[in-house]
């Protein structure tokens, strides 16, 4: 490969989130984390010394072409698998995962499958039928409770784990391209709800999409991987005064900064 | 869901082409707008349910019943038409019309309730028994890798032995009691019921088990509210598999094993072969058969129930 590596920007031009690290340290650390599926000849490099840091409260999108190790990441992060090198720090009790496709428990209805999130909990059974009601609400899907998964659309169902994560109530909030197969009216609203969300508990969210205008409009940096390896390529901040806008003028503008630099990266690649 | 319903560039695709042009919704007019959405959301949501067609009663109950009723109106004709054929002398293979009769005669004797609900009996006590010693062989086997390797085969072994084969054994260690029927009956069903399981941890979808442990579901409670319930089709193909082995190795069971007193269905037939009672033989035969079918009618109607709820049903053609 001969994409050069930027190390990632460590000063996030938000102050605010930029104090917040400094006193706590990041939310989630990834240091030279290098992931090998297979062994020896047959082994694939799908992650190759890949450091990025996200702060408390900060909202970090990422992105890159399909199959550059996004997945892989957020997989390591969450400890569902063990990196081959590097070392990664997060509190693994306080990280709550979106998958790429819903996985939701199909035996369950819908309000179960969120007071799962308060079962392992041990939350007791009344509390968890209510707050379970609530975070549908959150996603627009009151009254959908007692419905199964298989009775739902896909994007509902992506909603439902949506809700069912939010449930988890924890710091660090990992999602795998979680609005990939919504409409846009339903992605524009889940925004702002994700948005509000975000804000009012101070999580931290590492979020996977391709899309780059969704990463300019919900993101606090923007980090560009690269494929086969995927490495860290680039790391925009962005700067935009929120509430923003998808259809806005200065995300479109920054959205076609970046896919530029996107393309160039494509460019490398085919020579 | 329907193509982007707002002119919005989708995921992907460069985005520049917009930049800049139509005009700029004010940044205020916000909640309002959201709550618009949310709206019509909602319209699409609902939009989203089909509504299935169900049809009537009267109609299902003709579909389901026809090819029942036709399947039997061709064994008895086929039955009728062997007899007719003479092969056989009358006393010997009992024509559907004799044999209807004296099963119509019997059903009107207290004793031929007694015998069902001794035959029944057993094959209760024995399935139950074999449920437990399935499940807990299944589940040590599938949770314990060593056990797995030792014991996995073995199991399928068991399946292939016909259970007729242990009864010399079974004899030997119990007499000719009881406890040697269910001890066969176990031996029957139990392996299919215990592959059933492993089957089904094992195929236990990969994301449901990291869903569960992202939710912090570890070991014991990962096995109840993933492993278990994920493994439950599974379960029920095992339960009805063993179902099968549980009723033949019975029938084999009350026709080795004959207790005093007991009178039972396979009792029943033995005697009536020794009696050269062919009418009763048969009628005998017919009861064991619906007796068998209507159970494994149960567990299709348990499993078609899950896959339901499951969204597992397929297109009904
Ligand atoms: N369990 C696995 N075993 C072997 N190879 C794997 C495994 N999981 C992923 N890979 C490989 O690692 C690479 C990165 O996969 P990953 O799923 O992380 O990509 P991604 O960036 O999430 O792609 P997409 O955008 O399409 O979801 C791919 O080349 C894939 O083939
Ligand atoms: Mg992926």
């Amino acid at each position: 490969m001969t994409a050069p590596l930027t190390p990632p920007l460590t000063d996030p031009l938000n102050g605010q989130t930029a104090d917040r690290a400094a006193r706590r340290g990041p939310a989630v650390r990834l240091e030279s984390v290098s992931k090998v599926y297979g062994h020896g000849t047959n082994g694939l490099l799908a992650l190759d010394g890949v450091s990025l840091d996200v702060a408390p409260g900060e909202f970090v999108c990422l992105l890159g072409a399909s199959g550059c190790g996004k997945s892989t990441l957020l997989s390591l992060v969450a400890g569902l698998d063990a990196p081959t090198a590097g070392t990664i720090e997060a509190d693994r009790d306080r990280v709550a995962m979106m998958f790429q496709e819903p996985a939701l428990f199909p035996w369950l209805t819908v309000s179960a499958n969120v007071e799962m999130a308060l079962r392992a909990k041990g939350v007791a059974k009344a509390e968890r039928r209510s707050r379970a009601a609530e975070f549908l609400r959150i996603v627009h899907l009151d009254g959908f409770g007692g419905k199964r998964p298989h009775e739902l659309s896909g994007g509902m169902r992506q909603r439902v784990a949506l809700a069912r994560a939010l449930a988890q109530d924890a710091d660090v909030l990992l999602m795998d391209e979680p609005f990939g197969a919504l409409d846009a009216m339903t992605r524009d609203l889940l925004h702002d709800e994700l948005e509000r969300i975000w804000r009012e508990r101070s999580l931290s969210v590492l979020f996977v999409t391709h899309n780059v205008r969704e990463a300019v409009r919900l993101g606090d940096r923007v980090v560009l991987l690269s494929s086969r390896p995927g490495r860290v390529v680039r790391d925009f901040p962005v700067t935009l005064e929120r509430p923003r806008r998808t259809d806005s003028a200065e995300v479109a503008r920054q959205a076609a900064e970046i896919t530029d630099r996107l393309r160039e990266e494509v460019l490398r690649h085919g020579r | 869901m329907a193509a982007d319903l707002t002119s919005q560039g989708t995921a992907g695709r460069p985005s520049e082409e917009r930049s800049g042009k139509g005009p700029e919704v004010a940044v205020d007019a916000r909640t309002p707008q959201a709550d618009i959405h949310a709206r019509q959301l909602a319209g699409l949501d609902a939009l989203e349910l089909s509504v299935g067609q169900r049809r009537g009663f009267a109609s299902r109950l003709w579909s389901g019943i026809w090819p029942v009723a036709s399947a039997i109106v061709i064994v008895l004709a086929v039955w009728q038409g062997v007899v007719l054929a003479g092969w056989w002398p009358e006393y010997v293979f009992a024509g559907p019309v004799t044999t209807l009769t004296e099963l119509a005669d019997r059903m009107g004797e207290a004793e031929f309730y007694g015998a069902v609900a001794v035959t029944m009996r057993r094959a209760v006590v024995g399935f139950a028994l074999a449920i437990a010693v399935g499940l807990v062989v299944g589940a040590l086997v599938s949770r314990i890798r060593p056990l797995r390797r030792a014991v996995g085969s073995l199991i399928t072994g068991l399946q292939t032995m016909p259970s007729i084969a242990w009864f010399p054994l079974a004899i030997l260690l119990f007499g000719l009691t009881e406890s040697a029927i269910t001890f066969v009956v176990i031996l029957g069903a139990a392996p299919s019921i215990a592959n059933g399981l492993i089957a089904g941890v094992d195929y236990t979808p990969p994301i449901l088990l990291r869903a569960g442990h992202m939710l912090g579901l570890r070991r014991l409670s990962l096995y109840r509210h993933v492993i278990l319930p994920a493994s439950l089709p599974s379960f029920l193909a095992g339960l009805k598999q063993g179902w099968a082995f549980a009723w033949r190795s019975l029938m084999a069971g009350e026709l080795l094993v004959i207790i005093a007193n007991q009178a039972s269905l396979g009792e029943q037939l033995h005697f009536a072969r020794e009696l050269a009672d062919s009418a009763g033989l048969l009628a005998t035969m017919i009861v064991i058969l619906v007796i068998g079918i209507a159970v494994d009618l149960l567990f299709g109607a348990a499993d078609t129930a899950l896959r339901r709820r499951w969204g597992l049903h397929q297109v009904t053609t």
